[in-house]
């Protein structure tokens, strides 16, 4: 049956395919990864405006490769082999020593700056998947009720920002019909001052209105409880990111790793059902955690794991050289392409219109 | 006996020792609809704003007396507190959307309260269906036309199922057609399921047949409430039909075209009358216009003149293009074909100073247009004769007030000399009505009038029909991005009924004004 998937099962999987993707540059099997990537989003992204960011994403990755190419040119060598330019070095004082500018560019400096730049724009293009596929409007929505308030107020940001633009656009417009100071700084603030004014109605008729509706009605918790119920839920979340950090950072000191994660997770879960038994507020159709869910995190833990056990026991693989044609091992292969099971195991999305 | 369902108790509401409103008693009961009316700037806002809570904690103020929601004494609690009794719906709905489709908008405040899933979702296909807009349920709020958001934005505070619906102006943005939708609906609401409405609006024409009470807001604080047949009586703000009834002397007062027209039937009618021969003489000439966002066509083959000392009204309903065309004839919006000419140079290929030459442009925000601290900075920053024009258009603002502290008759004239400075000879004006009373219309009226004895071109969109029959010589109505009608007014305004004003409607064509009338009747 058509119908969304969960918002969360789709940042989880693509939060996999990432993790799988910072522990490698081997371009083969990051460029594996963006085409399974693509493929899902072509397969299950919606007809929602924000589905189409996809190839915004795919830009700026784009540049970013380009960028990181240009930067290793622009700071020149600490990779001796065959030079591909010989550009001059620019002699700088002894201040900055160890920093090198231009100087000859070899081929290995290239193909660093490509693979290292490969893998930063496959994370962009997979956190680019997880906009497109799940509104990141739904996705504060599902923030357990204790985040409620929290969420709404990152919701109304969102929604305000795009109004923004319109307002900048229609005060320039308006100015351009009459006269008035054409000064640098003046006519900065013939535009700042129509548009802040605007701003400030905006909100002003947002925070009326969502306070007519009953947005903070006060529940039955007293404002101690909601104090300790939000301390609880960000101090938990904040120990699970940096838990999550240090998992992927291999550098970071393993007590931070395994411990801190379980301790973080713990703690928020605490908060969240304290919260949960005290909250009034209810939602309406709330997005259901379902076998497809399941199945789609599982395949981007999946991908995930392989990931990591390709970087731990194939290192070669994982981190090829620079010299040499980049080798694939079954593993690493499985684990660039798993991940494109997420579009066979997840329902397609509703038609706007159609019943859900 | 039940309670009333909305009591106020000797109200007085005052900013720095200035009273808006004095000692104010006033009950709605369950099922009325209550009109407010009154010149601008009496207050009528802040009225509405004292029953929902939003007076005076979003806009300061001391307020005094009490407030009774279905007999429990709520003048002390917020907004949020009251949200189950009182539905608020604002001037600019559009404004206060929290959530990005109808649907979850529809289901948003229920989610405040804390209604169980299964009681929200029935609540939203009920309320879906009772304003009839189920097939927008998965629309994104921002793609819905004018009377779509109004209706929607009804919608979100009915599925709360409260008692009194609070409206500020919730027609003065909308096309005729759609004005009349919404209080169809509105009209439904209280005679099927027993809401009471309190209802602000500057247009009595479209409200006043719907009402049941009517709270005139007199000036200094005072209200007077009453039926609306034995205020209209002597009120400052009426509509054409109460105005024809005074001036004949039909009593009781007819409110309603269908009991104006009854009443007419006795009525010796004058020598109808009759337009002078219009003189040609083009100012701006565009064919063939064509304008598209991407790959949805905005204006298709328009064709426009606009000539020296006429005034010609643009109609057509939320989104037929009327501002995109403004703009395009103006120069600063792009488009894909067609040739737009006025004194001899295409706009659109001048600089901005060249356009603000040959052609004005006031748009539907004038606010955007000022910036500074001071009438008198504005009118500097506008060039040379502008503060002349200004005590031209309206006299005595004093040259040390803020523009924001102008009244919107004021501000607009101000917006309006600050773009008529360069004395252009073409004038476009896109909805300058909008949340003007009958005073300050009457002002604009006369204002576009001159301009057009000035020898200027004036174009002016605009749904009101009744300004349109005061001001307009000729009528352009759009439709879909097309020019579907075109001529002299009193001809374009009698082949489309939902143009007619109410003096058509009573008297048929080709009547439009009650002017009209009156000096033929006393002649």
């Amino acid at each position: 049956m058509p119908r969304d998937l969960h918002p969360v099962a789709w940042w989880l999987w693509a939060i996999g395919l990432a993790a799988a993707a910072s522990l490698t540059t081997n371009p083969l099997v990051l460029l594996t990864i963006v085409a399974v990537v693509a493929v899902v989003v072509a397969a299950r992204r919606t007809h929602h405006a924000w589905a189409r960011s996809f190839r915004f994403y795919l830009w700026l990755a784009a540049v970013v490769v380009v960028l990181r190419v240009l930067w290793r040119v622009l700071l020149g060598g600490g990779y001796p082999g065959d030079v591909v330019l010989d550009l001059p070095q620019v002699p700088l004082p002894d201040a900055v020593r160890g920093v090198t500018l231009l100087g000859p560019v070899t081929s290995q400096t290239l193909l660093a700056g490509l693979y290292d730049g490969l893998r930063l724009a496959t994370l962009v293009i997979c956190v680019g998947a997880a906009n497109s596929l799940a509104n990141p409007k739904r996705l504060l929505r599902s923030l357990p009720p204790a985040l409620y308030e929290l969420g709404t107020v990152l919701v109304v940001a969102v929604t305000v920002l795009p109004q923004l633009t319109q307002s900048i656009q229609r005060v320039r417009a308006a100015q351009s019909l009459r006269a008035g100071d054409t000064g640098r700084v003046r006519r900065l603030r013939r535009f700042l001052v129509p548009v802040l004014e605007d701003t400030f109605d905006r909100s002003l008729a947002l925070a009326a209105g969502m306070d007519t509706r009953g947005y903070g009605r006060s529940g039955a918790a007293t404002p101690r409880e909601r104090r300790t119920t939000g301390a609880l839920v960000l101090g938990g979340l904040c120990g699970t990111l940096v838990g999550v950090y240090a998992l992927l950072d291999q550098t970071a000191p393993r007590l931070l790793a395994g411990p801190m994660l379980a301790l973080g997770v713990a703690v928020a879960v605490a908060g969240l059902v304290n919260a949960g038994r005290r909250v009034q507020r209810t939602r309406y159709r709330a997005d259901r955690w379902r076998p497809a869910e399941v199945a789609v995190v599982a395949t981007g833990l999946a991908v995930a794991v392989l990931g990591w056990w390709v970087s731990e026991h194939q290192a070669t693989v994982a981190y090829p050289g620079l010299d040499a044609v980049p080798q694939v091992s079954l593993a690493a292969l499985v684990a660039g392409v798993l991940g494109v099971l997420a579009a066979v195991v997840s329902p397609p999305p509703r038609t706007p219109g159609a019943p859900r | 006996m039940t309670p009333a369902v909305l009591s106020l108790r000797g109200l007085t509401l005052a900013y720095d020792d200035r009273p808006v409103l004095d000692a104010v008693d006033l009950d709605v009961e369950e099922g009325e609809l209550a009109l407010v009316s009154g010149p601008t700037g009496v207050g009528k806002s802040t009225l509405l704003g004292v029953v929902t809570g939003l007076v005076p904690r979003f806009s300061g103020g001391v307020l005094t007396g009490s407030v009774l929601l279905d007999g429990v004494d709520v003048t002390q609690a917020p907004p949020r507190e009251r949200a189950h009794v009182v539905g608020y719906v604002g001037q600019d709905p559009a404004a206060a959307f929290v959530t990005d489709t109808v649907e979850e908008e529809l289901a948003y405040g229920m989610e405040q309260l804390g209604l169980p899933p299964a009681t929200m979702r029935r609540r939203v296909e009920e309320t879906l269906d009772l304003l009839g807009v189920a097939h927008l349920r998965d629309r994104d709020l921002t793609t819905l036309s004018g009377g779509e958001q109004q209706r929607v934005a009804i919608g979100s505070v009915l599925t709360m199922h409260p008692r009194l619906l609070v409206l500020d102006e919730p027609t003065s943005a909308l096309d005729p057609t759609a004005a009349e939708d919404v209080l169809a609906t509105l009209t439904r609401l209280v005679h099927d399921l027993g809401v009471s409405v309190l209802l602000a609006e500057h247009r009595l024409e479209r409200v006043v047949p719907f009402a049941d009470r009517m709270v005139l807001l007199t000036g200094a604080g005072q209200v007077e409430v009453g039926a609306p047949a034995d205020l209209l009586r002597t009120s400052p703000v009426v509509p054409p039909i109460v105005e024809l009834g005074r001036a004949a002397g039909w009593s009781p007062l007819p409110l309603t075209v269908r009991e104006a027209r009854r009443a007419a039937r006795g009525l010796d009618l004058p020598e109808p009358p009759t337009d002078p021969a219009l003189r040609d003489d083009p100012a701006l000439r565009a064919s063939g216009i064509g304008v598209a966002h991407g790959s949805t066509v905005a204006l298709r083959e328009v064709d426009a003149t606009l000539h020296a000392g006429r005034v010609t009204a643009l109609m057509g309903r939320n989104g037929a293009g009327k501002s995109t065309l403004l703009w395009t004839l103006q120069g600063g919006r792009r488009r894909r074909t067609g040739r737009v000419e006025v004194a001899g140079a295409d706009p659109a290929a001048l600089d901005a100073a060249g356009r603000r030459e040959r052609v004005a442009l006031l748009p539907q925000t004038a606010a955007d247009l000022l910036y500074l601290e001071t009438v008198a900075e504005e009118c500097t920053a506008g060039g040379p004769g502008t503060r002349a024009l200004l005590d031209r258009l309206v006299s005595g603002i004093d040259d040390e007030t803020h523009p924001r502290d102008l009244s919107e008759g004021q501000r607009l004239a101000l917006a309006l000399a600050l773009v008529l400075a360069p004395a252009p000879p073409v004038v476009l004006l896109d909805e300058p009505t909008r949340g003007l009373d009958y005073a300050a219309k009457t002002a604009l009226a006369t204002i576009l009038r001159d301009l057009a004895v000035e020898g200027r071109a004036v174009l002016v969109a605009t749904h009101d029909v009744e300004f349109v029959a005061a001001v307009a010589d000729e009528v352009l109505v759009l439709a879909d991005g097309e020019v579907v009608s075109a001529g002299p007014t009193r001809r374009v305004v009698a082949e489309s009924p939902a143009f007619a004003p109410q003096v058509m409607k009573v008297l048929g064509p080709p009547w439009l004004r009650v002017d009209e009338v009156v000096t033929g009747v006393v002649a």
